[in-house]
């Protein structure tokens, strides 16, 4: 087995950052892997920012990621990312969804959200851009883009190898599971 | 079997697998799901108390009663759970008690971060502290053990890494425990001052023993390797030094944090050259060490403010950080809100316009003192708001100023601790008006039941009680229930209320926007109508935005509550559904 890796996912509450960590942790478990999670509950419901972070290896000790030891970021919208940045590490790689969620104060025209944030990230490290969003909405539901994220991850780690359809399963509401399978699917055909 | 647990549901799991058969909290981030996770086990009989000190009075009944029992709570609830836990360690135990407190350094829900392992050495109550979820199921076991073998109640401090991190558990079965038979025992459980001052001998000989178990205790133990460091550390702080050190250094890991093992560290300490204390929040390993005259490095190069993690700790011993990206972009921030069609809002604005001192409380409306409303003036702890208002109004009274207070509390803050400061009111003749804005649950921490709701934590249905006829009841004049998404019904309680001396309560009530059914209407602005003068913006929903000069509602937000269409004074804002 290999050293400990370290994933990051970033994104604002309510876009279902929790449920693509649990799937991943519980996959990773499933094929033998150390695991240890880390995530902040509280605010995240009232649209605040949320992160959760995974780590995985032969033996895990901190739950924690720190600044400059992400080997990936998974950013589910793109001011979280630049938020997060410096947690990535010098070669390591963001996974980008182009989505754009606006803070209140944005909201009320007192801030900008601001602008180019694609070009600024992809300017300072390898960038993925994703449009999760777009595809989970032409599969029926904008809330598999989480799943769709997931789905370009595993195979950035290539760990196609595990049955994430079958975790997928035991997480989801039985209603959603082909949903989500689907956005896994297309999730792997991202890159 | 092996399942990837967070450290809440591990102590739950502990809980299950070591034969506790009675357990309460009061809901507070980081703890509240350990009562959540214990629900699903029906062998164990789980309740929400209405608070903490409630919670632990039930756990002492249940241990008396023989039962093997458990009381969890943030560490602020063990500030309003004190009283009991103080004189418990006298009384001690008949079946095992542990009392879980969860502290949450870096406030990440939270209004202060104590150090509740003061409590261990203050009240003398032995203190037990895990690193990951393993241990958070593992120590609920020692914890009972020690608990009944030295006759003590036993705290287990958690804090939110280790609460709401997450790691691989090995499952194990359920020991079932029988419940001890109850002998009554006047000397030790009938704290009247003869049989205490006995008890507290009691209590002292008890910790000459604890320290004994401390420095034999498999949970505090030395890892050695190089000398040259050597570092005395506990909790999710162990977790964090074997990431930045692995087995570079030696470590002295301690579980049991009260009573702390002298003769074990005064060993460590001579067998190394270098001795730091890795530890967060407060100095308190620290102290203990210099207190044996012991030279150690600790908080001077160690935060006391804030969480610890791997990169303060690399950069405060080894000098230096991991290499990282930075960025120059500024990104606004993105800090929570109230939900769109939340029941708060309307409240909130009304109270505005009326420019009144708001005294305030904990829970989702204490949003309300965030931009574009920030109509809240204080907000210090659970069930400050209505008492803090009575002083308000009096100090206000008694030097001639005159003014109406107001204060604003949830309901399930009410039930916790705002009844007695209603009574105060009352009781001493103030006129300070409380509104306690009923949202049917309690929604801050993640939507649990509470005695306003109707039912309980086990699912089982139960009385509402009712808060207006419980005002009544306590002799409030005027009572009025008004419904929040109204504003004229709001503003024209609060303008009887600034017009009266009468005891007055105002009851708000209206549901919670996310709990179902959650409500599906929805509101549009009709451009042709709208003057853009951004009036809307200034109850701060979430679903109303302003891009290039248009203002809009996100449909699939908005709950059609139709509070900004009350706002608007051109009668744009339509309800299309
Ligand atoms: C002593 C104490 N216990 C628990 C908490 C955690 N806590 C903060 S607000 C809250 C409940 C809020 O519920 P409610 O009053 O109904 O307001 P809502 O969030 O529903 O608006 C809880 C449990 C705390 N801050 N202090
Ligand atoms: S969760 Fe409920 S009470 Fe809290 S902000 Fe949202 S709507 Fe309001
Ligand atoms: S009706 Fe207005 S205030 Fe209510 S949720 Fe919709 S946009 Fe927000």
């Amino acid at each position: 087995m290999q050293e400990v890796k370290s994933i990051l996912m970033v994104g604002v509450g309510g876009q279902g950052t929790i449920l693509a960590s649990n799937v991943l942790a519980e996959g990773l478990l499933k094929s033998g892997y150390d695991v240890k999670m880390s995530e902040v509950h509280g605010m995240s419901q009232r649209g605040g920012s949320v992160n959760t972070q995974i780590r995985f290896g032969e033996k895990v000790y901190s739950p924690v990621i720190e600044v400059g030891a992400a080997d990936v970021i998974v950013a589910f919208e793109k001011m979280e990312a630049v938020r997060w940045l410096n947690y990535l590490k010098k070669d390591g790689v963001i996974i980008l969804n182009t989505v754009e969620i606006p803070p209140l104060s944005v909201l009320i025209s007192k801030e900008e959200y601001p602008k180019n944030l694609i070009e600024e990230i992809s300017k300072s490290v390898k960038t993925i851009a994703v449009d999760a969003d777009k595809i989970a909405e032409s599969l029926g539901n904008i809330k598999a883009q989480n799943i769709v994220l997931l789905g370009v991850l595993v195979k950035y780690l290539g760990l196609q190898g595990i049955d994430w359809e079958e975790v997928i399963k035991n997480n989801v509401p039985q209603k959603f599971v082909e949903l989500n399978t689907n956005a896994f699917r297309k999730g792997l055909e991202v890159i | 079997m092996k399942k990837i647990m967070m450290g809440d549901e591990a102590v739950a799991r502990g809980a299950y697998e070591h034969g506790i058969t009675f357990a309460a909290a009061y809901p507070g981030t980081p703890s509240t799901e350990i009562l959540e996770n214990i629900a699903k086990y029906k062998e164990i009989y789980s309740e929400w108390a209405p608070n903490e000190k409630v919670a632990v009075e039930a756990a002492i009944g249940a241990s008396i009663a023989g039962a093997r029992s458990l009381a969890a709570m943030k560490h602020v609830g063990l500030n309003v759970a004190a009283d009991p836990l103080f004189t418990f360690a006298y009384t001690g135990v008949n079946g095992g008690c542990v009392i879980v407190t969860a502290d949450d350094p870096g406030m990440h829900s939270s209004q202060n971060e104590q150090d509740n392992r003061y409590y261990a050495k203050f009240a003398k109550i032995p203190m037990l502290e895990p690193s990951d979820s393993q241990e958070c199921k593992d120590f609920v076991g020692y914890a009972l053990d020690i608990s009944e073998k030295y006759d003590t109640p036993v705290l287990l401090r958690l804090t939110t890494r280790v609460s709401h991190g997450k790691g691989v558990v090995e499952l194990g079965e359920r020991q079932n425990v029988e419940m001890k038979p109850y002998k009554k025992d006047i000397p030790k459980y009938v704290m009247v001052p003869a049989n205490a001052q006995k008890r507290h001998v009691v209590v002292e000989e008890r910790l000459k023993a604890l320290r004994q178990l401390s420095e034999e205790i498999s949970i505090n133990r030395i890892e050695w390797n190089d000398r040259e460091i050597g570092i005395i550390t506990s909790g999710i702080s162990y977790l964090y030094v074997k990431e930045v050190f692995g087995d570079e250094v030696s470590i002295l890991k301690l579980g049991m944090t009260y009573p702390l093992p002298s003769e074990l560290i005064k060993k460590f300490a001579e067998g190394v050259k270098k001795l730091y204390v890795v530890e967060e929040l407060e100095p308190y390993i620290e102290e203990h060490v210099k207190s044996l005259g012991i030279k150690v490095i600790g908080k001077e190069i160690l935060p006391i403010v804030g969480e610890l993690n791997p990169g303060i700790i690399r950069k405060a011993i080894k000098g230096h950080e991991l290499e990282h990206i930075s960025v120059d972009t500024k990104v606004p921030g993105r800090p929570p809100m109230l939900c769109a069609g939340c029941p708060h809002r309307g409240v909130f604005y009304v109270l505005k316009k009326k420019k009144v001192p708001v005294l305030g409380d904990i829970g989702c409306y204490t949003l309300g003192a965030a931009p574009p409303l920030e109509a809240m003036d204080t907000c210090v702890c659970m069930g400050a708001s209505i008492s803090g208002s009575h002083g308000f109004q009096k100090a206000n009274e008694h030097n001639g100023r005159k003014q109406k207070i107001f204060s604003v509390i949830g309901d399930s803050t009410f039930f916790h601790s705002g009844i007695t400061g209603l009574i105060d009111i009352v009781y001493n003749k103030g006129n300070a008006v409380p509104i306690i804005l009923d949202n049917r649950i309690t929604a801050m921490t993640g939507h649990q039941h509470n005695p306003g709701t109707g039912k309980t934590l086990m699912g089982e249905e139960s009385p509402e009680i009712d808060i207006a006829k419980l005002s009544e009841a306590i002799g409030v004049k005027r009572v009025r229930i008004v419904d929040p998404f109204n504003l004229k019904e709001v503003e024209n309680a609060v303008d009887e209320a600034m017009n009266t001396d009468d005891t007055m309560v105002i009851v708000a009530k209206g549901p919670c926007a996310l709990i179902p059914p959650r409500p599906q209407g929805e509101c549009r602005i009709d451009q042709d109508k709208c003057k853009k003068c951004g009036l809307c913006l200034r109850i701060g929903c979430p679903a109303i935005s302003k891009k290039d000069g248009i203002l809009s509602i996100d449909p699939d937000q908005c709950t059609g509550c139709t509070v900004c269409m009350q706002v608007c004074p051109f009668d744009a804002i339509e309800k299309v559904r």
